[in-house]
């Protein structure tokens, strides 16, 4: 099943690879992985996106828990919770499919942030199948470019993460 | 150590500082250009002794003996490049079986990495997946605070290498010295007690069990547990087995032990084992060499119960019933507190099952042999030294008799790799476990193909004067590989036959230790006692012995702990 792994973790030097080093070494699976300094300088916020039965995601916290710059885990995919993935798209927008990608956008409330003669660069946020379905409605032609930041995710309501 | 106003010291210096705050007596250490400094300030002081190897992989492995035998730190000091790769084997030696350690590293000026400088390596990265943690010191301002952090993460919770790898220029650059005397991180709060209603339900189920079984591994040695393990399993009267790692844990003499169990395991350990109905396992992590196949194992029901200091070991490979995370004498304390008062179960019908499975005398061997059996030397040195000597192996079928014939009755006599198996391991860890004893007697039981991985530290047994006893039990084959591929693969012999030998007792006499070679029977025993009996000298025996002789009983690999192939029914 896939889970949506948050944990909190000291801004040092090599935080991040100790923890790829982790999965790789262990054979688990990373399906996205978001990294970047919370409020707290001194504290950075990862997103895992993992695949693995219940048995694999127990022993991945465990062993995430395990690293000593490892500050805390949770497993968001256990209860409510909020998971959001930023797209930038660029696609071909001559003449002809100028006013088409811009409908399409609009329908998926993504925002050209970008234009030049025949492209268009989208701007497109949402969970990760929004995002598919985008693609997906596209002209497969028409894409030039995509590049995808994989979740970031929160709890829902009281439930929140940190120290 | 208050902060000394005004003084400043270079990073060296604070290295050196340091390891004197700590109390380390010994570091072991070969130099080099990156840690010259770190070596101009140890020639300065005398507290702290600089053991000289002549290997990097040595230096830990002695500093690993030396941290088993005595429940220190160990510590060891290599250079940058070549220096850590050496030591990387020694290092992974003791992360697989838990050694607190420190390991100084030294490491190219801040500027020149990333340049590929002369001697660099990215130490940090390379040891990354073989230590509980590691860390680059840039500032010579955190260098004090991160070598406490080292022994503080060496040491607490489950206990590993952590290693400090310092840049050259830092161990110039200056600051005022302050050693902390505490660690606070956020991130790091190893527990001690276990949780109350775990250890209630444990209780409860220990005081119902029919076919009760305890089982025991390296944690209760590390952790020091071992007299609160006797106590537990003799005031209950339950059957008792250790892991490889965990010899010494529960006295060996005792007839409440049933032996070792796993690949290697008496047949009674194994089958009680397979066959219990409440599992206590205490300090263990149901490796593979252990319990076989865990499918096989999951066949017969059993509640288990784990305690363990480390919660990614429970449930790991086994699911277990009540998990206990804590620090196993608190642990074991609060359960003989709960067990107090409980009634348990009759079980002697149990005990008349492992007694007759005990009858199987699993462990025999042909004692007419006209030809040097493997077994009967360590039955005699068992005997000679009263079962008291420290003991460190290498790795194979002597690692696995050594196991099964020296009767442990006490925890930290017993220094292997049992996780990494290092082959090598044998003399340097026998080293540092007799620095750390000294007077003590130290035996290294080897075979001719282990002992030349880390020959040249008899070397460093000349330097310091280190009467280590050497056990080679001379197969002329790399036994263990040998009986694999006898057993496994068509009796192919594929390169491990150990051609061209040296002449064992000449090269032990030319590091000025003195040999003997012995391929008869009725010399064994004089030999280990005239061996023995030389407290100050280095002695290298070189037992020639059965070629053709096999460790049993064995559980091939992948198979259930149960599908032993034993001596007889071969």
């Amino acid at each position: 099943m896939r889970h949506i792994i948050s944990i909190l973790v000291e801004n040092e030097a090599g935080a991040l690879s100790r923890i790829s080093n982790m999965f790789s070494a262990r054979g688990y699976n990373i399906e996205s992985l978001t990294v970047a300094p919370t409020e707290d300088a001194s504290m950075s916020r990862m997103t895992i996106v993992t695949v693995g039965s219940e048995d694999v995601i127990e022993q991945i916290t465990k062993q995430l828990n395990k690293l000593v710059e490892v500050v805390k885990v949770v497993d968001l995919s256990e209860a409510e919770h909020i998971e959001r993935e930023l797209m930038l798209i660029k696609v071909r927008a001559g003449a002809k499919e100028r006013e088409d990608m811009k409908r399409m956008a609009d329908i998926f409330r993504g925002r050209i942030i970008d234009v030049s003669d025949n492209t268009y660069t989208i701007e497109l946020t949402g969970n990760g199948h929004k995002l598919d379905a985008f693609i997906q409605a596209l002209d497969q032609g028409a894409i030039i470019e995509t590049v995808r930041t994989g979740a970031s995710g929160i709890g829902r309501g009281n439930r929140v993460l940190r120290i | 150590m208050d902060r000394i106003k005004g003084v400043e010291l270079s990073g060296a210096e604070i290295v050196v500082r340091c390891l004197q705050e700590e109390g380390v007596e010994y570091v072991f250490g070969y130099p080099g250009g990156a840690v010259l400094y770190i070596y101009d300030e140890l020639f300065k002081q005398d507290k702290v002794r600089h053991v000289l190897v002549r290997h990097e992989q040595g230096a830990v492995h002695a500093a690993d003996g030396y941290s088993r035998s005595s429940h220190k730190v160990g510590v060891c000091l290599v250079t940058s490049g070549p220096g850590v790769t050496n030591a990387v084997t020694g290092i992974a030696t003791a992360y697989m079986d838990s050694i607190p350690m420190v390991v100084l590293t030294g490491q190219v000026p801040t500027h020149a990495i990333g340049q590929d400088a002369f001697q660099e390596c990215d130490t940090v990265g390379i040891t990354r997946p073989c230590v509980k943690h590691n860390f680059l010191v840039k500032d010579v301002k955190d260098l004090a605070a991160t070598i406490k952090k080292a022994f503080y993460l060496a040491s607490s919770g489950r206990p590993g290498p952590v290693l400090v790898d310092i840049p050259k220029d830092v161990t110039t650059h200056q600051c005022e010295f302050h050693y902390p005397e505490t660690v606070t991180m956020r991130s790091y709060n190893p527990v001690r007690k276990g949780h109350a209603g775990q250890i209630k339900k444990a209780a409860q189920l220990l005081a119902e069990a029919q076919r009760p079984m305890v089982y025991t591994g390296g944690g209760v040695i590390l952790s020091n547990a071992a007299p609160l393990l006797t106590e537990l399993v003799q005031r209950a009267g339950f059957p008792c087995t250790n892991t490889l790692m965990g010899l010494g844990g529960y006295p060996a003499t005792d007839r409440q032990f049933l032996g070792m169990l796993g690949m290697h395991g008496t047949y009674q350990a194994n089958m009680a084992m397979q066959h219990c109905d409440v599992l206590l396992a205490i300090g263990a992590r149901f490796d593979d060499r252990v319990i076989g196949n865990p499918a096989h194992f999951a066949q017969n029901p059993r509640k288990i119960i784990h305690i363990d200091i480390d919660p990614s070991s429970i449930s790991k490979r086994v699911k277990v019933d009540v998990p206990i995370v804590g620090n196993i004498p608190d642990v074991l304390d609060d359960l003989l507190k709960q067990l107090g008062g409980a009634k348990t179960q009759d079980i002697a019908p149990w005990w008349k099952q492992i007694e007759e499975w005990r009858a199987r005398d699993c462990l025999r061997y042909d004692r007419k042999s006209k030809i040097i059996k493997p077994q009967f030397v360590l039955e005699k040195l068992y005997e000679i030294t009263g079962g008291d000597a420290i003991v460190t192996s290498d790795v194979g079928q002597h690692q696995m008799w050594a196991a099964q014939f020296y009767k442990f009755d006490k925890p930290r006599r017993w220094i292997n790799s049992g996780g990494l198996g290092t082959m090598g391991f044998g003399l340097p860890a026998a080293m540092g476990a007799r620095l750390a004893n000294p007077g003590a007697t130290v035996v290294c039981v080897t075979g001719e193909s282990s002992i030349q991985m880390c020959l040249q530290e008899l070397s460093t047994c000349k330097q310091y004067r280190l009467p280590i006893k050497i056990i080679n039990l001379n197969n002329r084959y790399m036994g263990m590989v040998r009986q694999w591929q006898q057993f496994f693969h068509g009796n192919r012999y594929s390169e491990s036959y150990m051609d061209a030998l040296p002449d064992f007792v000449k090269l032990a006499e030319g590091y000025g230790h003195r040999g003997a070679l012995i391929d008869k029977p009725a010399d064994v025993e004089p030999a280990l006692r005239d061996a023995l009996a030389r407290k100050d000298e280095l002695v290298f025996l070189d037992f020639i012995t059965d070629q053709a002789e096999n460790v049993y009983p064995m559980v091939p690999g992948g198979k259930g702990i149960t599908e032993m192939i034993l001596s007889e029914e071969l």
